[in-house]
C-alpha cells in the first residue's frame, strides 16, 4: 500500500533474545502453576514434574526456533504471551482433574497437554510451509467453500451430535471437533481475500443520510448472505456465540476494507434485527437472555432451564475476592464445565481478581500486536488478515469473558488457549502463527530493490536510513 | 485502512476495560453480597470444613467437631445436646446463638489472638483450625439442675441459675423446654430448616434460655432486697419490729393488699426477721412505702438491675426496676410484684451479693479461651460488679435468711448438717394463668461456695399448690449438694 510512507522506512530490531527471556518467565507461570497445583491439593510437587516441565518447554522452545528460523522479524512478545496463557489454562485444567479423581491417561490436562503438541506441530508447520501470507490469497474461495462446508458438517445425520443442546461438533470414532473454530480462521482469509478485491466498489458508491454515507442497495449482497450465514448457524445448531463472532467479523473486516462507518450502521442495524427476533422467537435466546437478566432466579430450579454454571461461577469468583483462594482451597469444581467454558470462574475463585486481570490484559496484548502488524502491515490482504483475526479474538474474548462474568448473555464460546478443547487450541495455534507470519512480512526491512542506474533522489533516502 | 483499524483498537481497549471494571465489580464490590447469599454454599463448606473449636465443661467437651465423610469435612456434635443447649447455643448453616455465637472468633479461629497459630498454617498449609472455650460450669450442679427440673415434666417452663459468690462463675445453667442442637448442626440443610421452624414457631419457646432472656416479676424472693434496703437505711434491724397483720391499704388508693393466701402474719407487731420468715407481705409493703421509690430503686440496681452485666452470652435480657413508680407501685415493688421483673441470673445474683459480704460479682461463663494447640490464651478475671451491702448488713440478713429454711418457708432446702439461707417466692402476674414460684438460696452460710436461683413459671401442679418452697426449693438443695458434695 503505502511504500512510500516515510514511517515505513524505519527498520524493526528483530529481537529474537526478548522473546526467549519472556519465554523463559512464560514457562516459569506454566511450570510454576502446575506445581503449586500439586501443592495445594495433595501438599506435594507432583512427580511428573520434570517430565511434563520438560515436555512443555520442548514445546516453547522448538517453537521458539522455528519462529528463529523462519520468521526472525516476527513480533516478540505473541508467542510468550501465548505459552504463558496454554501453560496456566492446562495448570488450571490439572486441578480441575485433580478435583475429580481422573487419572493421568484420561485426564483432560494429558489430552490438552496432547492438543498443545498438535497446535505446535500446526504452527511451525504453517511458518515452515508459509513464506509469505500473500499466497493465502489465491485461497480466497476455496477458503470460503471449505468453511461453509465445515460449518454445515456437524447438520450431517453420521458425523453431527448434539451436546448440551449445540449442534457444532462432529465425531469420527472416538474424536471429536468443532469445526466452527478452523471456519473462523478460513472466514477470515476469505473476507480478506473478497473484500481486498471488492473494496472500491463497497466504498465509493452510496448515498449521505445523516452525516453517514450508506451503501447503495446492490452493493448489499455480501453483506445479507453473511447475516443469513449467521442466522442460520443460530436456529439450526443452535450456537449463539459463533453466530455473534461469524457476523461481528464480517462487520469489523468490511468497515476496515471501506473505511466507511456507513456499513456499521447497517450491520448494526441487521445485527440489532437477528438479535430481537431470535430473542423473541427462539426459546434457547429467550432463556439465556431472562437468565443473565435474572440469574439468582433459575439457581437450582430442577425443571425448565436453570443457571446454576452461571451462578457457582459468579459466586465462586466473588469467594476468590482479590487474591483468590489458592489451588486446591477453592471449589471450582462446582461449576459444570469449569475446564472448557468456565475456565475464568475457575481462575476467578482459586486465584482472585489479579489473575483475571492479568489473563485479560495478556488477551489484550494479543490483540493489541495483532492491530499493531495490520497497522504497519504493507500490503492490504495482509491488514486485513491481520485485523480480521485479532478482533476474532477480541470478540471471542470479550463473549466469554462477558458472559462468564455476566457482563451479557452467555454464549458458548471457548476461552482462546485457557479451556479444554482440542479444535479451539489448534485453531488459535495456526492464528498466532498467522499472526506472527504477517509480523515478520512488516517488520522486515524492505527489500532494497534498487539498482545502480537509479537516479540520485531515490539513492539518498536510501542512504538516510539507519543501517 | 490504518484509521479504521485505529478505531478498531479504541473499540476492542473499550471492550476489554468493560470486562476488567465488570470483573472488579463481581470480585470486589459485589463479592460481599454474593458471599452471604443463603444459597452460597462455599461459604457454609469453609466454615463447616474447618475443625471448630471444642466447647468444654470441666475439660470434657460439650459441643466438638469430629470429621464427616459427607460434602463437609467436620460435623457438629453436642454430647449432652438438651443439658447444655441453653449455654452452648447452636452451629447451624443459618445461624449460632449462646456461646457459639458469642465466642465465635475463637472456635472459629479468626480471633485476633489466634493470629499467629494461623499464620503459621498458612505457612505450613495446614488445615486452619479453632482454638477452644472452657466454661466455669460445674457438671454436678449441671446434672442436679437439669434432672431437677425434669422431674416435674419434661414440659416444665422454668430455669435454674447457679453462681460461685465470691468469683461470679456461673457452675449451672439449666432452661426448660430445651432443645436437641445436634438437629441444627445437621449438614442436611432441608432437614436443618424444618427443625428451626419447628423449634421456632413452637409455643413452648424451646429456643429461649430462660435463665437469662426472660424476666418475670421476682415475688417474695425480691423482699431480699426490701430487707436489705430497710437495714441499709439504718432505721431497721433484723430485730426491728414492723407491721404484720392481715391487711396493707395502698396509698393513694382505695385498694388493700392481703398477705399470700389470706391469712395474717401471726401478729399486728412482728421482728423483720420473723416477716421473712412467712414471707408477710403486709411488713414489706410498709417497708417499700417508708423506705421510698429513689432507696427501693438504688438499692435494686446496687444488685444489678437495670443493668447488662454478662458478656459471654447474647440477648440478656435486662432486669427491672422502673424510675417512675407511683407510692402504691413503689409499695407493691416491696414484694416484687408491681413492674419488677427479674431474670432467674438476676436472683441468683441477689443471694450471690448477700453471700459475699455485700460484694457482687459480675457473671461470667467463659473460665478460659485455648489456641489450637491447648495453650492458654487468657483465664478470665474476677471483677467485682458492685458493692450492693454492707458485710454487716450481709451478715444479718443470712441469719435470717438461714432463719427462713430453719424455721420458715423454705424448709425444703435444708441440708442436715449444713446451715443453708433461703427465700420463696410466689409471683402473680394476671390471674388467667398460674403464679410463678421461685426459690433462692445459698448454702454453706457461713463460707458459701454457692448460690442458686430456681424459677418454676408453669408445671403440671395445681394452682393452690403452685408455692417456691414446695416445688423450687427441693431443686436447690439438690444443686447445692452437688456443688458441696464434689
Amino acid at each position: 500500500m503505502s511504500h512510500q510512507n516515510p514511517l515505513m522506512e524505519f527498520v524493526h530490531r528483530r529481537r529474537r533474545g526478548a522473546e526467549l527471556f519472556l519465554l523463559v518467565l512464560a514457562l516459569v507461570v506454566g511450570i510454576g502453576g502446575y506445581a503449586a497445583v500439586g501443592v495445594g491439593v495433595e501438599g506435594k510437587v507432583p512427580p511428573d514434574i520434570v517430565a511434563y516441565g520438560g515436555w512443555l518447554a520442548a514445546l516453547i522452545l522448538a517453537a521458539h526456533i522455528v519462529v528463529r528460523l523462519t520468521a526472525p522479524y516476527a513480533d516478540p512478545v505473541l508467542l510468550p504471551v501465548v505459552a504463558a496463557l496454554n501453560g496456566l489454562g492446562l495448570a488450571v485444567i490439572h486441578r480441575l482433574d485433580l478435583a475429580k479423581g481422573l487419572d493421568q491417561p484420561a485426564s483432560f490436562a494429558r489430552q490438552q497437554l496432547t492438543w498443545m503438541t498438535l497446535g505446535v506441530i500446526l504452527f511451525a508447520g504453517t511458518l515452515v510451509l508459509l513464506r509469505d501470507h500473500r499466497l493465502l490469497q489465491r485461497f480466497t474461495y476455496t477458503s470460503g467453500l471449505v468453511a461453509i462446508l465445515l460449518l454445515l458438517l456437524p447438520m450431517l445425520p453420521l458425523v453431527g451430535k448434539d451436546i448440551n443442546g449445540a449442534r457444532i461438533w462432529i465425531h469420527i470414532g472416538s474424536m471429536s471437533f468443532q469445526p466452527g473454530e478452523v471456519a473462523k480462521v478460513l472466514l477470515v482469509i476469505a473476507f480478506a481475500g473478497y473484500l481486498v478485491l471488492h473494496r472500491d466498489a463497497l466504498a465509493l458508491a452510496g448515498r449521505r443520510v445523516l452525516f453517514v454515507d450508506l451503501p447503495r442497495g446492490r452493493d448489499l449482497g455480501p453483506i445479507l448472505a453473511m447475516w443469513l450465514v449467521s442466522l442460520g448457524i443460530l436456529v439450526f445448531q443452535h450456537d449463539l456465540g459463533s453466530s455473534l463472532l461469524f457476523f461481528g467479523l464480517f462487520l469489523v473486516m468490511l468497515y476496515v476494507a471501506t473505511e466507511r462507518p456507513g456499513w456499521l450502521v447497517v450491520g448494526g442495524g441487521m445485527f440489532a434485527v437477528g438479535a430481537l427476533a431470535a430473542y423473541k422467537l427462539l426459546g434457547h435466546v429467550t432463556d439465556r437472555v431472562d437468565i443473565w437478566l435474572h440469574p439468582f432466579d433459575y439457581y437450582q430450579q430442577t425443571s425448565g432451564p436453570h443457571s446454576d454454571q452461571l451462578v457457582e461461577s459468579m459466586f465462586g469468583m466473588a469467594w476468590g475476592g482479590l487474591t483468590g483462594r489458592g489451588f486446591g482451597n477453592g471449589s471450582p469444581y462446582r461449576i459444570s464445565y469449569a475446564e472448557s467454558d468456565f475456565i475464568m470462574g475457575a481462575i476467578g475463585e482459586e486465584l482472585g481478581l489479579t489473575a483475571v486481570m492479568a489473563v485479560i490484559v495478556c488477551y489484550g496484548l494479543i490483540v493489541e500486536r495483532g492491530l499493531r502488524t495490520a497497522l504497519i502491515c504493507r500490503d492490504g490482504f495482509g491488514k486485513l488478515v491481520a485485523t480480521g483475526l485479532a478482533c476474532s479474538f477480541a470478540l471471542q474474548v470479550f463473549v466469554v469473558v462477558g458472559g462468564v462474568t455476566r457482563l451479557i448473555p452467555l454464549t458458548g464460546l471457548t476461552t482462546p488457549f485457557l479451556s479444554y478443547g482440542g479444535s479451539s487450541l489448534v485453531a488459535n495455534w495456526v492464528i498466532i502463527a498467522l499472526l506472527l507470519r504477517i509480523s515478520d512480512q512488516a517488520r522486515r526491512p524492505i527489500p532494497d530493490l534498487s539498482s545502480p542506474d537509479d537516479d540520485m533522489e531515490h539513492t539518498q533516502v536510501v542512504k538516510l536510513m539507519p543501517s | 485502512m490504518n484509521k479504521p483499524i485505529r478505531t478498531m483498537s479504541l473499540f476492542c481497549m473499550a471492550l476489554f476495560l468493560a470486562l476488567m471494571v465488570n470483573a472488579t465489580y463481581l470480585q470486589y464490590v459485589k463479592a460481599g453480597d454474593l458471599d452471604k447469599d443463603s444459597r452460597n454454599r462455599r461459604v457454609i463448606q469453609a466454615a463447616f470444613s474447618r475443625e471448630r473449636g471444642a466447647i468444654l465443661v470441666e475439660r470434657e467437651p460439650v459441643a466438638a467437631s469430629v470429621p464427616s465423610d459427607d460434602v463437609y469435612k467436620y460435623q457438629r456434635t453436642y454430647a449432652e445436646p438438651f443439658k447444655y443447649a441453653p449455654v452452648t447455643g447452636f452451629f447451624s448453616y443459618y445461624s449460632q446463638t449462646g456461646i457459639e455465637q458469642s465466642e465465635n472468633e475463637v472456635l472459629s479461629g479468626d480471633d485476633s489472638r489466634l493470629f499467629v497459630t494461623r499464620l503459621l498454617d498458612m505457612l505450613s498449609n495446614a488445615e486452619p483450625k479453632g482454638g477452644s472455650v472452657d466454661l466455669t460450669l460445674n457438671r454436678a450442679a449441671q446434672d442436679a439442675a437439669y434432672d431437677g427440673l425434669q422431674a416435674l415434666g419434661s414440659d416444665v417452663e422454668g430455669a435454674v441459675v447457679a453462681i460461685e459468690p465470691n468469683t461470679g462463675k456461673i457452675l449451672a445453667m439449666v432452661s426448660n423446654p430445651t432443645f436437641d442442637p445436634n438437629l441444627l448442626a445437621d449438614h442436611d440443610l432441608t432437614k436443618v430448616g424444618k427443625a428451626y421452624d419447628r423449634l421456632n414457631k413452637d409455643k413452648s419457646e424451646p429456643l429461649l434460655n430462660r435463665g437469662i432472656q426472660t424476666t418475670l416479676p421476682p415475688g417474695s424472693t425480691f423482699k431480699l432486697v426490701t430487707a436489705a434496703a430497710a437495714i441499709e437505711s439504718g432505721q431497721y434491724t433484723p430485730s426491728s419490729l414492723v407491721p404484720g397483720g392481715s391487711a396493707f391499704d395502698l396509698p393513694d388508693s382505695s385498694d388493700t393488699v392481703g398477705n399470700w393466701q389470706g391469712g395474717s402474719c401471726g401478729a399486728d407487731q412482728i421482728t423483720l426477721t420473723q416477716a421473712l420468715e412467712v414471707s408477710c407481705n403486709v411488713s414489706f409493703l410498709t417497708l417499700a412505702n417508708q423506705l421510698g421509690a429513689d432507696r427501693m430503686r438504688k438499692q435494686a440496681e446496687a444488685f444489678g438491675f437495670n443493668q447488662e452485666y454478662l458478656d459471654d452470652l447474647p440477648l440478656q435480657a435486662i432486669s427491672r426496676y422502673p424510675s417512675d413508680m407511683d407510692r402504691p407501685q413503689t409499695a407493691m415493688s416491696g414484694i416484687g410484684q408491681a413492674s419488677v421483673t427479674a431474670s432467674p441470673l438476676q436472683m441468683a445474683m441477689v443471694v450471690a451479693g448477700i453471700a459475699n459480704s455485700g460484694i457482687v460479682m459480675k457473671p461470667y461463663l467463659v473460665n478460659e479461651v485455648r489456641a489450637p494447640d491447648l495453650s492458654s490464651l487468657g483465664i478470665t478475671k474476677t471483677t467485682e460488679l458492685s458493692r450492693a451491702i454492707s458485710p454487716r448488713t450481709a451478715d444479718e440478713l443470712t441469719q435470717m435468711m438461714v432463719s427462713v429454711v430453719n424455721n420458715g418457708t423454705g424448709g425444703n432446702a435444708a441440708i442436715p448438717g449444713i446451715d443453708v439461707a433461703g427465700k420463696t417466692g410466689t409471683a402473680q402476674s394476671t390471674p388467667s394463668r398460674p403464679p410463678y414460684a421461685w426459690f433462692v438460696s445459698f448454702a454453706p452460710a457461713d463460707n458459701p461456695q454457692v448460690a442458686v436461683a430456681v424459677l418454676v413459671a408453669q408445671s403440671h401442679t395445681e394452682r393452690d399448690e403452685i408455692a417456691g418452697g414446695a416445688l423450687c426449693a427441693p431443686i436447690a438443695k439438690a444443686v447445692m449438694e452437688a456443688v458441696i458434695n464434689r
